[in-house]
């Protein structure tokens, strides 16, 4: 029973169609697939958040969806967030304030991170905290990853100030 | 980790969902967010040849709150009922509690129509449903019927749902008094080592009604009707609530598990309702 269905996926406003089984799981279809590795396979069993992407607006992990589900959703990963020669500000400040050591977790922790500053623009220390509480990360600690992420509010609200 | 392949199906209408479900039997399930069904696939746990989408159907993404009754549909996620002003003026232990379950993203896909169909003991919202008394609503082949949330479950996984039965909403009164949801877990994300889910409403300075359940504590939610009652009539000081929690031991079963022995079960089970009674009445 390899009943190969078509899939369309938008990932980071690119377009993408292709034959997959309906078990396979979002995050093969995207690293495998797509070429797209920024998000990471860390446990593969909804516990690590390092596969975190955001589907249709939600952050989700993406060893937990089947491609079939996600038929005809829009996804964004790191790399639809910024790229080495334009950095997201969450990317500027994780680099700024040593937010990574190993950097395996950081593409989910951004990407979870992004999320959460789009839903709350101005959290405390202990909403970051509980907004990434999806993410494990073996090496941070997590100070610098929270000093980061409040760093980077600061510096998007500053900017949509001066924007105004 | 690789589920056994499945077909894949996601009708539009209820009526395509319910016409599945009776040509596959058993061999068909209804999918939502997939958040306890996926990782069970995945450890091969379960086997599900014909697996139906939900996420396409209409009239199960509403929460509604009219004459005094709250109800909300399958598909409302946890993060739905955390970011709903409407449920939380309504019903503030749903948010209490939602927030309690699992971590963010989970939130994001975990319905609550997967929550209390899924059985399992250590879901959160079965309890909860319980304490409120609420009312779960099927619709199947052979018509539409609502069960109360009290006599839903059955055993682990076993429900008094039919195979060819999809829920379709919970609804329950809105709640008056006070409110908590106290739940003891090993880190974020985990299951409760134990949990209690209490409403209390004061009159004249008393109890005047008391409503108590507990989670992952049996084979099934307890709602502990003795426990209610032992606070009813009191001024909720330390004496009753000891007694209340003496009703509630004897109405749970743990069992041994990575969370911990049976004593130190029953231990953490008599602290969280002794914290959320005394939540519950600060707020009455
Ligand atoms: C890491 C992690 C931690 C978690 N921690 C917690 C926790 O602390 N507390 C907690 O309560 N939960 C926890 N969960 C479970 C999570 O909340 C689930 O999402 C939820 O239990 C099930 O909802 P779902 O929509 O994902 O259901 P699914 O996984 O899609 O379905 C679960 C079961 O219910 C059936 N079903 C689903 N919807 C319906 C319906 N409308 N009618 C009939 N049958 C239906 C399915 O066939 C399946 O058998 C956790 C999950 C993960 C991955
Ligand atoms: S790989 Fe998906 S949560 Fe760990
Ligand atoms: S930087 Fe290594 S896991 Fe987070």
């Amino acid at each position: 029973m390899s009943n190969k269905m078509h899939v369309k996926l938008n990932v980071n406003g690119e377009d993408h169609e292709f034959l997959a089984e309906p078990r396979e799981l979002l995050i093969y279809a995207l690293r495998e697939k797509l070429n797209i590795t920024g998000p990471h396979v860390g446990c593969e069993t909804s516990h690590c958040g390092a596969c975190t992407v955001t589907m249709n607006g939600k952050s989700v992990k993406s060893c937990t969806v089947f491609v079939a589900q996600a038929n005809g959703a829009e996804v964004t990963t790191i790399e639809g967030l910024g790229n080495p020669d334009a950095l997201h500000v969450l990317q500027e400040n994780f680099k700024e304030h040593h937010g990574l050591q190993c950097g395996f977790c950081t593409p989910g922790m951004i990407t979870r991170a992004a999320k959460l500053l789009e839903e709350n623009p101005n959290p405390t220390e202990a909403d970051v905290r509980f907004g990434i509480a999806g993410n494990i990360c073996r090496c941070t600690g997590y100070q610098n990853i929270v000093k980061s992420i409040l760093s980077a509010a600061s510096e998007m609200n500053a900017a949509k100030e001066a924007a105004q | 980790m690789i589920p056994a392949a499945f077909e894949y199906y996601r009708p539009t209408d209820m009526a395509g969902v319910i016409a599945l479900l009776k040509e596959h039997g058993d061999d068909a399930r209804v999918i939502a967010g997939g958040h306890s069904l996926i990782p069970m696939m995945k450890l091969r746990m379960a086997e599900v040849p014909h697996l139906i989408d939900l996420q396409a159907i209409e009239g199960l993404n509403g929460i509604s709150i009219a004459g005094g009754t709250v109800k909300i549909g399958a598909m409302i996620t946890q993060h739905e009922i955390i970011n709903s002003a409407e449920l939380e003026k309504a019903a503030p232990i749903m948010k209490e509690a939602a927030l309690q379950i699992a971590d963010p993203q989970v939130r994001y896909m975990g319905t609550i129509g997967g929550n209390v169909a899924n059985g399992d003991p250590g879901n959160d919202m079965p309890g909860l449903m319980q304490c409120l008394n609420a009312q779960f609503h099927l619709v199947g082949s052979d018509g539409d019927r609502v069960v109360d949330a009290r006599d839903f479950y059955e055993a682990a996984y076993m429900t008094d749902r039919e195979d060819d039965e999809v829920l379709i909403a919970v609804s329950f009164a809105a709640p008056i008094g006070g409110f908590a949801y106290e739940k003891q877990k090993r880190k974020i994300g985990d299951y409760a080592t134990a949990a209690a889910a209490v409403q209390i409403s004061k009159e004249g300075g008393k109890v005047g009604a008391a409503s108590i359940a507990m989670t992952n504590l049996s084979d099934t939610p307890i709602w502990s009707e003795a426990a209610g009652a032992a606070l009813i009539g009191t001024a909720c000081d330390e004496a009753s609530v000891k007694a209340a929690v003496t009703a509630m031991l004897s109405d749970i079963d743990p069992t041994e598990d990575n969370r911990g022995p049976v004593a130190f079960k029953r231990h953490a089970a008599g602290i969280v309702l002794g914290r959320a009674i005394a939540r519950a009445w600060s707020r009455a």
